[in-house]
């Protein structure tokens, strides 16, 4: 049977799902552009529930309202601090749908390849589709299952890491097994293995092996990977979830699935691509996890750390002009967003120009930082991207640093021998006078000293971010 | 400890070592303070906020001296303040230990420590209690403003309804503390300015005032300032004359110059000579703040302000800071304040002279009967020495144009590489794939394409929103579920339902806190 009512369905909200992404390029189209997304979801969803997928379609809808319930509580109820993991979490549920549903094609094919004509000729959906398939596209098919089910199966163990590792249940460091990426290739390796015996055989017992390799690969992937590379992690398992859904798409000859899979995935690619550009790092460097050893001896930097107390910069802060805040996760573990937030409307009532500046890598998720600022109502137009910002540090009076450190690393400049050398940072440093607030001496992520806290123009601001900005905002007027 | 400052002996001298702000300060450490009555009368503080800020005010002098543990104080002692120091006393202030040496003497032999003001090392972390910084600060302030006061035009070039006002020249001789400040004044004030020094990294700094540097076509390699602690060095004959003609060739151009050349424990050097003040317009002003050494111009007469035959004013006067004795006062007692919280670590009012600290080390010229001058050089060099920079040349149109034609070159070529492989995988791909899987196929590579097209649009700002979006969409393989869960056995059914249920969160949730976060985004 043909669904004529489907197909078209499924062009329209093919179309809406690209309008959805593309109306991402502002803020005020994309209030729109959200709304395209559920549509076009609905759409898709009513069309297959009333054509291909009608059978048993009370027990989808129970499933689908109680699924959605639980959603509306997640959505409802997270914090935007927490927005990291919840999309982690989110992607692992795509990984594991993309196992299941590959599976029950596998059994599907399993048994339409069992039934002699008379009754395949009976089949409906699915099934019937199957039936008609010869023998080539069989093996293809089993080649897109086998596909499906790897990334799928990646990408629900590596979400699961990296939700862990983002709300603090696993250790954020990269840890790595005893072997380190010989398990990796091994793992790999036997999952190649597995595909030809699949693919020449058509047996459920090579296909479960591959999903336990794919399980341990995305395990130990996202193990190996310290937290502040999350963003691309995040990202770029967004991208394989996406990659997953095509490739199920392939296999079910849905090419609506296939459209969306397209897009997801190479919208995560992009992601990735865009972070690991603002971290001077190849994919395949984050990807297999820590930093390369320095080329040479670092430079030793010189000089001392000078603390200063709220007064000071509150005073420093009265007496500007132009201010510049740049924050970084430690405002997100803080949740110091709302208290900047009143800092910022408070020098903005008195007048002065007051900007942030957000590198692309700035906390632990693409556009991390924005969604914080946006929900301690800072007006969007007063926060500005790196490229935007960076030539106008020299003309400004105040530089804050909020829970930053490598993103403004003068050594990434100055220090070829340095291991984040050549990355772009935010060169707060030609500002007339920086404040740091910092919980204490010490360095970041990834262990650089950062030449930053020694510069004369430079003054730490030691304290949780909240507290110290607690302390600030009575002294500003 | 009580601290004590008693009041200036030194002629004319009217800063004070102690504020009452500095006061409260130093009681914060833990520390009494007492002041001769009139001490600050002549910057500016009376006895009344003296003791407004807690500060005890005693009568006389020699009962101040006698009850405090610690003296501060601006000139270096006089003999009879010498006279006065006792054992176990420290004395902090100015004191020009190269030339004083009878005074160490002394006080080496009282048992009385002796703190120099005047030699705390220049490194980073004792900026704070630089008082030559802050007092040459100020001198370099003052001396452009005593040249306006002697110089008959505007700094600043008007043209007002009267008829047009050329702006003065300034030319600043060494770009030390003093220098840069003459250099900031005087471009503030509208002036043209110019600045000389020996050392080529203060170019930089120079620039960044608003004075234009004098460059000397001088192949010679001039040692940088790092090597000799931040000061300039003797410079070799030939680099003189080269420079000398320089000014030479300046001179009758220059309405104002204010030298300010010192080299460590020698005499000024001389660079502004006779001839060139007599090539000066009439009416020029010569600013030697160099005079206490002997004077930049040999016509420098020191303290006083002398006129020459073509009416040149070459003011050669030293108390600059003193002239200006509110504001020195204000920073000076703040350097010392600063010196006394390094040497009162635990803010108990305990002073713990810590021999081991670079610092302290640095500026101690007598202690436990000793004389501990010089010092040994600091642990820490002073500045570190600039890495050479390669100038590089500003690319000319010509090199621009072909920069982007090669880019552009580039890009087609990469792209048509692109394409051709692509499209030749795509036949590979068509050869030997059935009909049915290339369908699908072109599908998924057009999608792709418009995948990358459209994302690359996004705004970094709403990546998060994207992610979110993007998570929700991907949950469409909630499809693939719906069309199996009616069509199987019991394990199919199972799996399909768990896998509509999964996605069902994900469609939801995702696109809800995409709704969420995008109301949140709002204009100013």
């Amino acid at each position: 049977m043909e669904y004529g009512f489907t197909t078209a369905a499924y062009v329209v909200s093919a179309v809406l799902f690209i309008l959805s992404l593309g109306g991402l390029s502002g803020q005020e189209s994309a209030k729109r552009a959200v709304w395209y997304g559920i549509t076009g979801m609905a759409l898709a969803v009513a069309a297959t529930l009333i054509g291909p997928g009608s059978g048993l379609w009370y027990l989808s809808m129970i499933m689908i309202v109680g699924g959605g319930y639980i959603g509306y509580q997640l959505a409802t109820k997270v914090q935007m601090t927490q927005m990291p993991e919840l999309v982690a979490a989110m992607h692992s549920l795509v990984g594991l749908a993309a196992v299941f549903v590959g599976f029950i094609a596998h059994v599907e094919l399993g048994s339409v390849l069992a039934m002699d004509d008379a009754v395949k000729k009976a089949l409906e959906g699915f099934a019937a589709l199957l039936a008609k398939k010869d023998g080539v596209e069989i093996a293809i098919l089993r080649v897109e299952l086998f596909l499906g089910i790897f990334i799928g199966a990646i990408t629900f163990t590596g979400s699961i890491i990296a939700y862990g590792k983002l709300a603090g249940r696993v250790d954020s460091a990269a840890t790595k097994l005893p072997g380190g990426h010989m398990l990796n290739a091994g793992a790999a390796s036997l999952s190649l293995i597995t595909l030809i015996w699949y693919f020449n055989t058509g047996e459920f017992f090579p296909l479960f092996l591959m999903t336990l390799a794919a399980l341990f690969i995305g395990y130990h992937l996202i193990m190996g990977i310290g937290g502040a590379d999350m963003p691309v992690v995040v990202s770029m398992l967004n991208s394989y979830s996406g990659w997953a859904a095509a490739a199920i798409g392939f296999s079910l000859g849905n090419d609506l699935m296939i459209v969306v899979g397209a897009l997801v995935g190479s919208s995560g690619a992009i992601l990735s691509y865009i972070m690991c550009k603002a971290m001077n790092r190849s994919f395949v460097s984050v990807i297999l996890g820590g930093f390369g050893g320095p080329a040479g001896e670092q430079m030793a930097v010189e000089g001392e750390q000078i603390a200063i107390e709220a007064e000071g910069v509150a005073m420093a802060l009265n007496e500007a002009d132009s201010v510049v805040i740049i924050p970084g996760y430690g405002m997100a573990v803080a949740q110091a967003q709302s208290g900047v937030a009143e800092l910022v409307r408070k020098l903005r009532a008195q007048g002065k120009y007051v900007r942030f500046a957000i590198h692309p890598v700035a906390g632990r998720l693409p556009g991390h930082m924005n969604v914080l600022l946006a929900e301690a109502k800072v007006p969007y137009d007063i926060v500005m991207e790196m490229d935007e910002i960076n030539d106008d540090f020299p003309e400004t009076d105040v530089a804050i640093v909020i829970g930053s450190n490598d993103i403004v690393n003068p050594a990434a400049q100055d220090d070829p021998n340095s291991p984040i050398a050549g990355m772009p940072v935010l060169e707060c440093w030609k500002a007339k006078q920086v404040f740091v607030s910092k919980r204490g001496q010490g360095t970041g992520y990834s262990g650089i000293e950062n030449p930053l806290f020694f510069k004369e123009n430079t003054r730490m601001f030691y304290g949780d971010a909240k507290a110290s900005l607690d302390k600030l905002l009575p002294m500003i007027d | 400890m009580k601290i004590g400052t008693p009041k200036e002996m030194f002629e004319g001298e009217r800063r004070v070592a102690m504020t009452p702000e500095s006061a409260a300060q130093l009681q914060k450490l833990g520390h009494d303070c007492l002041i001769e009555t009139g001490a600050g009368a002549e910057a500016g503080f009376s006895d009344a906020d003296y003791s407004a800020a807690g500060v005890e005010i005693t009568k006389t002098a020699a009962s101040l001296w006698k009850t405090a543990d610690v003296v501060a104080k601006v000139r270096a002692p006089e003999e009879a303040e010498v006279k006065r120091l006792r054992n176990g006393q420290t004395l902090i202030s100015f004191i020009n230990p190269a030339a004083n040496d009878k005074l160490l003497k002394s006080a080496a032999k009282k048992g009385s420590t002796v703190v120099a003001m005047d030699m705390v090392p220049r490194i980073s972390r004792a900026q704070k209690m630089d008082a030559l910084s802050s007092m040459a600060n100020i001198a370099g302030y003052r001396a452009v403003i005593e040249a306006g006061n002697n110089f008959g035009r505007f700094f600043t070039g008007q043209i007002t309804a009267a008829g047009k006002v050329p702006p003065a020249k300034v030319l600043v001789v060494g770009a030390g503390v003093a220098g840069l400040a003459a250099v900031g004044t005087s471009t503030s004030l509208g002036a043209i300015t110019y600045a000389f020094d020996v050392r080529p990294e203060v170019a930089e700094q120079i620039e960044s005032m608003g004075a234009e540097f004098v460059f000397l076509d001088f192949e010679e390699e001039q040692a940088d300032g790092a090597a000799t602690g931040g000061y300039a060095a003797v410079s070799s004959p030939e680099f003189r004359e080269a420079q000398l003609a320089k000014f030479r060739e300046l001179a009758p151009d220059i309405d104002i110059v204010i030298t300010t050349a010192l080299i460590p424990n020698r005499d000024a050097p001389e660079l502004w000579t006779e001839d060139m003040v007599a090539a000066m317009k009439p009416g020029s002003v010569i600013v030697d703040l160099a005079a206490e050494k002997g004077g930049n111009c040999k016509l420098t007469v020191m303290d006083e302000k002398v006129v020459t035959e073509n009416g040149v004013t070459i003011i050669g006067f030293t108390d600059f800071p003193s002239r200006m004795a509110a504001q020195a006062s204000t920073l000076y007692s703040t350097n010392i304040r600063h010196m006394m919280t390094d040497l009162t670590p635990k803010k108990d009012g305990v002073i713990d002279h810590n021999m081991e600290d670079d610092v302290i080390r640095g500026a101690t010229v007598t202690h436990s009967k000793a004389i501990t001058f010089p010092p040994p050089p600091p642990k820490i060099a002073a500045i570190a020495a600039a890495p050479k920079k390669e100038a590089v040349p500003e690319p000319t149109a010509k090199e621009k144009r072909a920069a982007e034609v090669a880019a552009f070159k580039a890009q087609t070529r990469n792209q048509v590489t692109l394409l051709v492989v692509g499209g030749a995988a795509l036949l590979a791909v068509g050869l030997v794939a059935p009909a049915s899987f290339m369908q699908h196929f072109i599908v998924f590579v057009l999608a792709v394409f418009i995948g990358f097209q459209v994302i690359w649009g996004v705004a970094h700002s709403l990546h998060t929103p994207l992610m979110a979006v993007t998570n929700a969409i991907s949950s469409i393989i909630i499809l693939g579920a719906l069309m199996q869960i009616g069509s199987g056995s019991f394990l199919v059914i199972l799996l399909a339902a768990f896998g509509v249920f999964m996605t069902g969160i994900n469609i939801f949730g995702g696109f809800l806190v995409t709704r969420r976060m995008l109301a949140m985004f709002q204009k100013s």
